[in-house]
């Protein structure tokens, strides 16, 4: 009884885990650009689905081998954000929440429709090269091999994230804007420079993050508005220009929302909401937000 | 003109402001097989005013409006199953549940600002969505609520496969709530809930009870929905989980974008247009026309902030200038 | 109306007085054309078009068939019923078909009789919807003919405990009371049940409980196409082939056209329905061809757009054997007893619930010629709708 209790837990927190580095990954952009930029970007889904799609593509048309292809698909998404940045985004920095909410909506639209449009309706089948698939047994119990190749890949990513703005000049000029931009600019930090390489680095890791995780979250047309809700949740929840918020944030939903599928699956997406308005009352600016 | 004698006449109701009923009165008479689609959008119409007393009158953006509607269609729905099939009954059902709703989901909401609002809107949303859809006994779940029989209006109008009876229900339901929004938008709550969007530090020192107007506003739209939500469950004897969802909300900020939010008219324009639009382009290419949206969407933001009657005003304002400056 | 086409209005009306040696035969389809589930709707559009251009030419002489479609966007049963309203009131079809989602068919099922419009059901698979209206008849199949049979073979061929998985709406509940029915009865245990939302990224969690109760087989059922892809992941994922567990349900876990990319986990796995790609009946093979060579070579049929294809066989009959003038309760009575063969197999319209009687096949999926494929290996023929044998009209 004990035994497989804890079997179950183990498996929970297992595929918890590996639901919420995805979610985390492809968050993380949506933290900075929105606690940086002050700018409520609902369109940050489109840049994890093209990272999907750019993977897949990369690799079932070109003979891409998976690592490349997820390099590829941050690079290509990277530059497409600049670009729309620099023509689209930058127009709205000032403008009110109402304003900005529309127009990322209306990207996600387009984007929606240019999706299916070269990619069809059906979901994008990702062949992840034969080492990775199977299971690796750990003794008491085995483990789907790809899905830790997820966690793994993902803390790397996030040590080196945090890391990188912790200790580089460029993570100090990122925290320095984002905890009061004028005094920045005062000090003569080029903001307009820093908020494009923001969001292309959010951009890249939030297509890195759709790419790898296209197995948890398949790869569709209707993925940006599908799992909006889940990225503007982990981002609300964690706080908005926070690193750390957000990857707390992504345990506790990801973890929670496996437990309860597994444990109450009458209840189904029921806890994930009700938790969300909870701590959200309880903490509005988020677990470790700022005013 | 002197500014407050303009203000002072806006307040009247002038000839012009009944055009809308003018057109609905036409679309009676020229598109009468129509009337089941022009039926629907004169519900949204209503749907769209209420969203405007929210957003655009006391400014709280939420993605998250089409929670009262769906309340208010479960409700009648219900109600007319297991309680009484009599429409008008079922409607003051529709809308004191979608304002109980409105009550306790504004009191909880007007908490917070900013992102935090927002996500509680959509999180107030999707909670009721999945419990509509878990009570699946009550609400039909997946499947929606069928076996909806209404019964005739005041004892004598039938609702018709045609959409006749449908369609003039919705047109005096309508008619109700634009008159009651109308008067209250240019009462002094209605000018305090504007003071509040344009600068809400100033409302409060000089000492107006910033928090309960909003509440009020908030509460008095949900039972606007409620009831819009109530008249679709009832014309069309059906209740789906679509009524809740995230894009009927989506939907519905759009439309009143496109009309010009906070006039009031906007909905008309902007939700007619829009349900228009939708039924002839997914006629011709429904898998591209959300692209268009999205386009459309794009450059109203860009350029055309105050939507269709904001081009409009343009468009007289330019008028009038040459006109005077050819005097 | 503008000047012009009021004068269009004014011509087409004159027209129309001429004497009609042409008949225009409007059929409505409503359809998902668009929306994250539009990968069935396109299926159905294919079968549909398919027919047309094979045997458009055998309409009698000055009779055409006119398609009008519309997009439900998916299972959104007022959108369904809203867009039939329109067809029956505006453009005033003379037949309605297509429809994938059993909650559209049923929301439409109202109109259909007051209007008396006969409604060809191509897709929607949930047994009461040809009860609620006299003027439906299905072309398709029922969830309980292919899942009761199923529950009973699976029964007596040594499976002795089975944990049930469905989507969480009427499809996937029909499915799973028609399996426990037929597992049960032939002394079969059902040892544990769940019911997983119907828009669900991630099966794992239900597969993992599945996978700790030990059972002999998972009985799964998901929406078609995207959803199975993912349930089949999930299932090889979870290592259940490894651990002894086999996966078993209806056609929907395997459809022909996503097996191909359904990858190793899926070999092995049983299936029962009315359609197999693979089958090599003289009827297939030409539907194939014709398939084949209309949308590309490696394309395959699924079951949807095989069952469209026969709908419009249905209705070029009717249309043939009333000569383009539509009158519904002939049309009904047309099809009441009518026998076609099909590339499925043969098939029959039953006259008492005008539901379709059809042979039901197992399959396994095995690995010819480099592709998976559903290979049938017991046919079980010509099985009426047993939920409406165990729920006689009171």
């Amino acid at each position: 009884m004990i035994e497989s209790f804890t079997a179950a837990a183990v498996s929970i927190l297992f595929h918890g885990t590996a639901y919420a580095m995805v979610l985390y990954v492809i968050s993380v952009g949506l933290s900075l650009t929105m606690g940086l930029m002050g700018f409520v970007n609902l369109a940050h889904g489109v840049f994890a689905m093209f990272g999907g799609f750019a993977t897949v593509t990369l690799m079932n048309r070109y003979g891409v081998p998976f690592g490349f292809a997820l390099a590829g698909a941050f690079v290509i998404v990277a530059l497409l954000a600049i670009v729309l940045e620099r023509t689209l985004y930058r127009r709205l920095y000032g403008a009110s929440e109402l304003e900005q909410v529309l127009f990322t909506i209306g990207i996600v639209f387009m984007a929606a429709a240019v999706a299916r449009k070269l990619w069809g309706t059906a979901t994008q089948p990702i062949r992840v090269p034969a080492i990775l698939t199977g299971q690796i047994d750990l003794g008491f119990r085995a483990f789907p091999t790809y899905r830790g190749f997820v966690i793994a890949v993902s803390l790397c990513l996030i040590v080196t994230l945090w890391l990188g703005i912790e200790r580089t000049g460029f993570g100090a000029r990122l925290r320095a804007a984002v905890d009061n931009r004028r005094m920045a600019e005062a000090i003569g930090i080029d903001t307009g420079a820093l908020f494009t390489a923001t969001f292309a680095l959010g951009s890249g890791l939030a297509a890195f993050g759709g790419g790898i995780g296209a197995d948890i979250l398949p790869v569709h047309p209707g993925y940006a508005t599908e799992y909006l809700v889940y990225f503007l949740m982990v981002v609300s929840v964690g706080g908005l220009g926070s690193i750390r918020g957000p990857f707390f944030a992504a345990l506790l939903l990801g973890i929670g929302d496996t437990a309860c599928k597994y444990l109450v699956p009458e209840l189904g997406a029921f806890f994930l909401y009700a938790a969300m308005i909870a701590l959200l009352l309880w903490r509005p600016l988020g677990l470790f937000g700022r005013a | 003109m002197h500014p407050v004698d303009r203000l002072i006449a806006s307040h009247r109701l002038r000839i012009v402001e009944f055009t809308p009923f003018v057109v609905v009165a036409a679309v009676w008479f020229l598109f009468d097989d129509q009337l089941a689609f022009a039926s629907q959008v004169l519900i949204t119409i209503l749907f769209a005013l209420s969203l405007d007393l929210v957003l655009g009158f006391a400014g709280i953006v939420t993605l998250g409006h089409a929670a009262f509607f769906g309340t208010g269609a479960y409700a009648a729905g219900i109600y007319a199953i297991h309680v009484s099939p009599e429409p008008l009954s079922g409607l003051l059902v529709a809308g004191a549940a979608a304002g109980a709703v409105g009550l306790a989901s504004g009191f909880v909401i007007l908490r917070t600002h900013g992102l935090t609002q927002l996500m509680l809107t959509l999180a107030i949303a999707a909670l009721l969505g999945e419990a509509a859809n878990k009570a699946s006994f009550l609400t039909g779940g997946n499947d929606g609520l069928q076996g909806i029989e209404i019964s005739p209006v005041l004892g004598i109008f039938r609702f018709d496969l045609y959409g006749r009876t449908a369609y003039l229900y919705s047109a005096a339901v309508l008619f109700c709530g634009w008159f009651f929004l109308r008067r209250l938008v240019h009462s002094p709550f209605g000018r305090s809930l504007i003071g509040t969007r344009e600068n809400a530090a100033r409302m409060h020192a000089i000492g107006a009870p910033v928090r309960q107007r909003l509440l009020m506003a908030y509460t008095i739209a949900a039972v606007i929905a409620g009831a819009a939500g109530g008249m679709l469950a009832q014309t069309t004897q059906f209740v789906g989980l679509g009524t809740l969802g995230f894009e009927r909300s989506g939907e519905l900020v759009i439309m009143l974008v496109f009309g010009g939010i906070g006039r009031l008219y906007g909905a008309f324009a902007g939700a007619a247009l829009y349900m228009i639009a939708q039924d002839q382009m997914a006629k011709h290419d429904p898998v591209f026309w959300n692209f268009w949206i999205g386009l459309l969407l794009v450059l109203v933001v860009l350029f055309a902030r105050g939507g269709v009657l904001g081009l409009c005003d343009r468009a007289t304002q330019a008028v009038r200038s040459v006109w005077t400056r050819s005097r | 109306m503008t000047p012009r086409s009021m004068l269009v209005g004014a011509l087409t009306g004159l027209l129309c007085w001429l004497p009609a040696a042409a008949e225009t035969v409007k059929v409505g389809i409503v359809n998902t054309y668009s929306g994250p589930l539009a990968a069935a709707g396109e299926q159905m559009d294919r079968g549909i078009r398919l027919y047309m251009k094979l045997h458009e030419k055998e309409l009698p002489p000055g009779v055409t068939v006119e398609l009008i479609r519309r997009d439900d966007t998916g299972p959104n049963p007022e959108v369904a019923k809203r867009l039939a309203q329109e067809l029956i009131t505006r453009d005033k079809v003379q037949i309605l078909t297509g429809v994938v989602w059993s909650p559209n068919a049923l929301a439409m099922a109202p109109l259909v009789t007051e209007a008396k419009t006969p409604f060809i059901v191509m897709n929607a698979g949930t047994s009461p919807i040809t009860a609620r209206s006299p003027y439906i008849v299905r072309m398709s199949f029922t969830l309980w003919q292919s899942a009761y049979p199923l529950g009973a073979w699976a029964a007596k061929n040594g499976y002795a405990k089975v944990y049930t998985a469905v989507s969480d709406f009427a499809p996937g509940i029909d499915c799973e009371q028609a399996f426990t029915k037929g597992f049960t009865e032939n002394g079969g245990q059902i040892i544990g049940s769940v019911r997983m939302p119907v828009a669900n990224p991630d099966f794992v969690p239900f597969l993992q409980r599945a996978k700790d109760a030990r059972p002999d087989a998972v009985f799964g059922f998901v929406p078609a196409a995207r959803e199975a892809t993912g349930l089949m992941k999930a299932f090889g994922d979870l290592g259940l082939p490894q651990a002894g567990i086999k996966l078993i349900g209806t056609g929907d876990l395997t459809t022909d056209e996503e097996l191909p990319g359904m990858g190793d986990a899926a070999l092995g796995v049983i299936t029962m329905h009315h359609y197999a790609a693979a089958a090599d009946r003289p009827a297939n093979k030409a539907f194939i061809a014709a398939y084949k060579a209309e949308f590309g070579a490696k394309e395959e049929p699924g079951f949807i757009a095989l069952d469209s294809f026969d709908g419009m066989a249905a209705i070029f009959h009717v249309v043939r054997e009333q000569g383009g003038k539509m009158d519904p309760d002939k049309t009904i009575a047309l099809l009441k007893g009518w026998r076609y063969d099909s590339p499925r197999g043969p098939v029959m319209i039953d006259p008492e619930t005008r539901d379709i009687v059809q042979n039901e096949y197992i399959r396994k999926v095995e690995r010819v010629d480099g592709q998976l494929r559903n290979i049938e290996f017991v046919t079980v023929p010509m099985i009426k709708d047993p939920w409406k044998v165990f729920n006689p009209p009171k």
